[in-house]
């Protein structure tokens, strides 16, 4: 591996590790204030059990995250210095502003989670909402900087260097909204299914009201969101279409400029002889998504020079596969619907709670395959059509080293923090069944 | 407006020094103790030490939206020592939630509370190497001389290294001050004031190595001082205030106790800020990089002091609310308890 293939690695390892924690840390005070609100209103106490114990969660979650994101700042300036140089000026100010949202939400946090005796209940309450709010504004804002580099503004670029910088236009590149709209959602599905899908598996072993209350809370949320998502994807895709054409065409792997372009779904791409084998293609679908009109032109990979193109197969299975978890995490939801009106037997049935159990993992490996679309399908570009990946990378050598080391520890830290979940749970599980 | 943005984060720095210092120092003294003041330092850090983390966040925002070559000079010829704080703060910040909120077991406690403790002090360490090797000059953007010339030896001399030293024996005093103040056990407090007065004469030892070490390395370090009249002013009034931390440790005052380490540490701040002032880095056979020479275009500095006011108008009152809840109100609670 070289250092250029190294420092990708290492940037692509810390952002997918910090991503998941980052959607968690946002997400879940959501569910904790919802039980913590059911709490008051129905003087329940198995609502504020729930609380309480989802809280503790948080705590590890959002610790794990804020130091995975410290990292990231400095790993932009540390891989990165000749992007950073030029960009920060520019892109710095949504980080200026998610610096705020994020301390806001750090102290806020600590009151709810340290001040369930020192806060009035309602006090304590609100201040639950409050890390919500600025958790999702937090989010809202590090996407709005990553926008930029989709979608760069607020600048003149004349030879290698940037001028007449306006940090405002910058920020409201014309990236940033579809881009934000689709992570806030996918935040909440991943998070509420894979809530839903760990209380799922263990009312299967016990029918404890706890787990039940917990999911129907996670899966209120994630339902609303899985089904909000296929409309906020078909914004973003025609965003693309529009804003990073090459993008879409590598995901796509759409190679030829045609009118009525085919929507090419599975298959395995052959960038050699530019053609994708075994796949099912739907004629002027393609057209119809990125354009809405079944008859458009769709411009391919062959427009743009072969040392331009993303990486495809990878951007390729990728997009199938964040597509495919999408189908799948809405058929739940349609059927949660369903359950709720309808069927409320359902709920209670052995297939229901499987299915769950197996959707745990899938709105992260989603979110996972979703941000390895947005970043590699950039690719070559650092900031798009300004400045490359490779003119930006650090000139100090062995990066291959302080990839293997930090992989080494965000590997081992994530085994720890799910031995610690497992732990958690456990304790949880035995109080409810010793009390009988 | 260079000048407001470059104050706020050289306040930033001076904050995460503070509070960020007994939080890194709990787990130097945690250390240095071989365990007495886990429990105390665990509850006194609890609820703040994310808010604390923050400021080392608002330190790195600042350079890179308002002084982008300073981020990109230090993290490249610094690469080593930095990736060094960043494992550190991962691994102590893990363990530190880890040991808050996992079940109470002693072998998985034990690990959690070695991990946190080490890595505070190679953390702390290697914060200080970093700073050391900015203020140094030995910083070159001749990235073709040898691997060592541009990414070790800016870092790796003995300059750098008594700043390293200096840092952890600040932090650890820090925490030491802030323990005293905070426990109520006669035994332990006799105890920790005593590992305190040891560690504050160890910090003054410090400071003269690092002066020492400077003229070895050949930056005029004591020079600069002896020109620089608000650096003496400063190094003098934290000799003044040494009896009196003394008398204080002696007879823990806890206001008081607070107030004087807070107050020299600042002016160990003032006193360096002095001294490097206007220059933010040194580099070696170039010109250093300054305030007037690094800052990003007017509007970028507008924009970012409009967003730094405005988040300190928000953060200030949260933070005070968060102290009030949690320094201020103990006694009631525990009463109440």
């Amino acid at each position: 591996m070289d250092a250029f293939m190294a420092a990708r690695m290492q940037m692509g390892v810390s952002l997918g590790f910090h991503i998941i924690f980052a959607c968690i840390g946002m997400v879940m005070p959501w569910f904790m204030f919802v039980a913590e609100w059911k709490w008051l209103r129905t003087n329940n106490p198995v609502y504020l059990d729930l609380a309480k114990a989802w809280s503790k969660g948080v705590a590890i979650f959002f610790a794990v995250g804020a130091v995975s994101g410290t990292v990231l700042s400095f790993e932009l300036g540390m891989l990165w210095p000749g992007f950073m140089e030029h960009a920060g000026p520019i892109f710095g100010m949504p980080f200026s502003w998610e610096g705020t949202a994020f301390f806001v939400e750090a102290i806020a946090l600590g009151l709810f989670l340290y001040g369930w005796k020192r806060l009035n209940k309602w006090v304590h309450l609100y201040t639950g909402l409050i890390v919500g709010i600025a958790g999702v504004l937090s989010g809202i804002f590090v996407v709005a900087a990553n926008g930029w580099m989709n979608a760069p503004s607020g600048f003149d670029w004349i030879d290698g260097k940037a001028y007449n910088i306006d940090p405002v236009k910058a920020m409201f590149n014309k990236a940033w909204f579809s881009q934000a709209h689709h992570m806030t959602i996918a935040a909440f599905s991943a998070t509420g299914f894979a809530v839903a899908g760990v209380h799922a598996i263990l009312y299967l072993k016990n029918k404890l009201e706890i787990h039940a209350k917990a999911i129907t809370i996670a899966l209120t949320f994630a339902s609303a969101a899985a089904i909000l998502q296929p409309i906020s994807g078909d914004l973003a895709a025609k965003n693309v279409a529009k804003l990073q054409p090459a993008k879409l065409a590598a995901f796509e792997s759409h190679f030829e400029t045609q009118e009525r372009a085919p929507l090419i779904i599975g298959g395995i791409p052959d960038v050699e002889n530019e053609t994708v084998k075994y796949a099912i293609k739907l004629p002027g679908f393609l057209s119809f998504l990125a354009h809405g009109d079944f008859n458009a032109e769709v411009k391919g990979l062959d427009q743009f020079p072969k040392d331009e193109w993303p990486p495809i197969p990878i951007t390729h299975y990728s997009f199938q596969i964040m597509v495919g978890i999408g189908m799948f995490l809405m058929l739940i939801a349609a059927i949660f619907l369903a359950a709720t009106f309808k069927y409320k037997h359902w709920l209670e049935k052995k297939w229901w709670l499987r299915m769950l159990f197996i959707a745990t993992p899938l709105g992260f490996i989603a979110v996972e395959a979703g941000w390895i679309v947005t970043e590699v399908g950039r690719q070559p570009w650092i900031i798009y059509g300004i400045m490359k990946t490779k003119d930006s990378l650090t000139p100090m050598p062995g990066i291959q080293y302080t990839f293997y080391t930090i992989s080494a520890v965000y590997l081992i830290l994530s085994f720890v923090v799910i031995w610690l979940l497992s732990r958690q749970i456990k304790v949880l599980q035995a109080k409810y069944l010793s009390n009988g | 407006m260079v000048e407001i943005n470059f104050l706020i984060m050289v306040i930033s720095l001076f904050l995460y020094v503070l509070l960020g210092g007994a939080d890194f120092g709990g787990g130097i003294l945690e250390l240095f103790t071989r365990g007495k003041a886990a429990k105390i330092v665990t509850k006194a850090i609890a609820p703040v030490w994310e808010a604390n983390h923050m400021w080392l966040i608002l330190v790195v925002v600042i350079l890179f939206v308002g002084f982008p070559t300073v981020y990109s000079t230090v993290l490249t010829a610094l690469h080593i020592p930095v990736l060094m704080v960043l494992l550190g703060i991962i691994m102590r910040g893990s363990a530190f939630t880890f040991r808050h909120y996992d079940i109470d077991e002693k072998r998985p406690m034990k690990i959690y509370s070695a991990i946190f403790q080490y890595s505070s002090l190679v953390t702390t360490f290697f914060l200080g190497v970093t700073l050391g090797g900015i203020i140094l000059g030995e910083i070159t953007l001749d990235y073709r001389e040898g691997f060592f010339e541009v990414y070790i030896h800016p870092w790796l001399n003995l300059f750098s290294m008594s700043m390293g030293l200096f840092l952890v024996l600040l932090f650890a005093f820090l925490a030491g001050i802030f323990t005293v103040s905070e426990i109520k056990n006669e035994e332990y407090v006799q105890y920790f004031a005593k590992v305190t007065k040891r560690l504050l004469l160890g910090l003054v030892l410090t400071g003269a190595l690092v002066f020492l070490t400077a003229e070895l390395e050949g930056h005029p370090l004591l020079m600069e001082f002896i020109q620089s009249p608000v650096s003496i002013a400063a190094i003098v009034l934290a000799t003044l205030a040494l009896p009196f931390l003394w008398k204080y440790l002696n007879n823990p005052n806890r206001l008081m106790l607070r107030l004087i380490g807070g107050f020299q540490t600042t002016m160990i701040v003032i006193g360096w800020f002095a001294i490097q002032f206007p220059i933010i880095v040194n580099i070696k056979d170039a010109p250093d990089i300054t305030l007037q020479n690094a800052g990003a275009p007017y509007k970028v500095q507008l924009y970012l002091l409009i967003a730094l006011v405005v988040g300190v108008i928000i953060i200030l009152p949260s933070v005070a609310y968060l102290y009030k809840v949690f320094k201020f109100e103990e006694k009631s609670v525990r009463e109440n308890e």
